[in-house]
């Protein structure tokens, strides 16, 4: 789908409404969007108002994204859109038309080898969680803090994870997860501490 | 959250003519702000304009050798340019010091200016608020107000400006471009936000049917002495109770030039060129990092559970300066104020 069509048919959905729109029984019509999520070409209906966490759970029945606190304050929704980790619960499935999306189901397929991404698996190993429902979200900013680049200390890892709490507090262990996948990863983490470990 | 009409702007014309059109629609770009007052119920837009796909995300040259940021570049893209990272040190480390990696990767630099207070009763829609609906009163005042102002407020409005890139980009003199009906102009960041005054719901002097286009970021940019230093209740992610931003052009161990700015005490970023002057031709001792505190703080007023902040903001104001003059800015990641 070409952007100018995609600019043509939000704008002419939006328009079909707005005739209408300070009546307050006819709600605007909703919108076809297309994005590659989890690397399937996904086509859905979305009002408006519907948040991407929302679409992804509710109308794709992708549970694994959580809504925690659904204002982008805990890093539950945590998703992966155009390479980046981003808050789900804080931007409109409309606006991600022709996004290309990976939640924690995607995950996986992320790695180059079979099976189970390398976070993933350093989670395991490292006992990185107690309840769980926070997990997919670290996860997720966990491959997003490793594209980035940024983190090359254990301080820089807990600065940079910082948008994820973990009320389980299994800090330490989630600390441990990524720097194991990122030595995988040929990353090293500089073992120095700063002048204060937390 | 409200129901409401959605479009996706083409151009920067057709994007304030949609917004001129209307008056009861609110444009949207990273949405990290708008779309959490949307399901508060504080914003209640009946049209939101898109205009995050408009070409104002690249950062450039600009005439007069500064850089321009378009006022669509993310926070993160800002923050880690390679020639931001450079030259305006200060900025880098502001942003970096604010919200979560995630909400970086969204929220935009002109979205960053237009952000609202974090006031809880501004957010609580079952509270009087003289910013959320005017003549209604300040229940802050007499409040829970332990974040609250303590420099520029009035009887109607003790609010803060949440934003830390916004405390830089005030101590770096950025100018705000802005496209409205009545076509373009330039706004000196100072003269960009309000105090609140008695019409607290004003929290700049935006038209109703502007748009931010971008931000200059002039050519001096104090690369070599400043500091963002922020202080708050959780070491990572969360709003300053104050923050100070300093640069300083030196020579030796003088002061040529100082620009100091503080967040998280005033209605917007706060600057006093009284205080500032007062460094010039200084060297660089505590005595005179004192002096300079003494004044920014001067008419500071508490209310209660923020009076704490005047001396928390005096003595952050002698520790960044001293930050500044000895080259050694805070890093983000190490909580230990330096």
């Amino acid at each position: 789908m070409s952007l100018n069509h995609s600019n043509h048919s939000a704008n002419s959905s939006a328009e079909n409404s707005q005739g209408s729109h300070h009546d307050s029984t006819a709600l605007p019509a909703k919108t076809s969007i297309t994005f590659k999520l989890n690397n399937r070409e996904t086509t859905l209906e979305v009002a408006p108002w519907t948040t991407l966490l929302d679409a992804l759970r509710e109308q794709l029945n992708l549970t694994g994204t959580k809504k925690g606190c659904d204002h982008g304050q805990c890093g539950a929704c945590t998703v992966i859109v155009d390479g980046v980790r981003i808050n789900s619960c804080l931007t409109l499935a409309i606006m991600r038309d022709e996004a290309e999306i990976t939640t924690i189901e995607g995950i996986e397929a992320l790695s180059e080898g079979d099976g189970l991404h390398a976070l993933q698996t350093a989670f395991i190993e490292c006992d990185a969680f107690q309840c769980g429902y926070c997990t997919p979200g670290q996860i997720c900013s966990a491959v997003g803090l490793m594209n980035e680049g940024r983190a090359r200390t254990k301080d820089e890892i807990r600065e940079l994870m910082s948008g994820n709490i973990c009320r389980c507090g299994a800090y330490p262990n989630i600390v441990a997860a990524i720097e194991q996948a990122m030595n995988a990863s040929g990353n090293n983490v500089n073992q120095s501490e700063g002048s204060d470990g937390r | 959250m409200n129901n409401f009409s959605y479009t996706r702007a083409n151009d920067v014309g057709n994007a304030v003519a949609e917004i001129a059109a209307d008056n009861h629609a609110k444009f949207i770009a990273g949405g990290t702000n708008i779309i959490d007052l949307m399901k508060e119920n504080v914003e209640r837009p009946t049209r939101l304009v898109d205009i995050s796909r408009l070409p104002l995300n690249e950062i450039t040259e600009s005439d007069g050798g500064g850089l321009r940021l378009g006022a669509l570049c993310t926070n993160a893209d800002t923050a880690y340019h390679a020639q931001v990272e450079k030259r305006y040190p200060l900025l880098s480390s502001a942003i970096l010091a604010g919200a979560s990696p995630q909400l970086r990767n969204m929220a935009t630099d002109g979205g960053n200016l237009l952000q609202r207070t974090r006031c809880y009763y501004f957010y609580d829609t079952a509270t009087p608020c003289n910013k959320r609906e005017p003549g209604t009163g300040c229940s802050a005042i007499n409040g829970f107000n332990r974040i609250h102002a303590i420099l520029g407020t009035s009887e109607a409005c003790i609010a803060t400006h949440p934003s830390d890139m916004c405390v830089a980009l005030a101590a770096l003199e950025a100018v705000v471009h802005v496209t409205g009906k009545n076509g373009e102009r330039a706004i000196p960041f100072a003269d960009f936000h309000r105090l609140p005054g008695d019409t607290p719901h004003l929290d700049n002097n935006l038209h109703a049917d502007e748009i931010i286009t971008a931000l200059d970021l002039p050519a001096q940019g104090f690369a070599q002495n400043y500091t963002y230093l922020k202080l708050r209740d959780r070491a990572s992610y969360a709003f300053a109770l104050v923050s100070v931003a300093v640069a300083l052009d030196m020579d030796g161990d003088t002061i040529k030039e100082a620009r100091l700015a503080l967040g998280g005490v005033a209605h917007k970023p706060w600057r006093d060129t009284e205080a500032e002057a007062m460094l010039s031709g200084k060297s660089a001792t505590k005595e005179n990092f004192q002096k300079a505190a003494e004044a920014i703080i001067r008419d500071a007023k508490g209310f209660g559970h923020n009076t704490f902040k005047i001396e928390l903001a005096k003595r952050a104001v002698v520790r960044a300066l001293k930050q500044a003059a000895e080259g050694t800015p805070q890093p983000t990641e190490i909580k230990k104020v330096l």
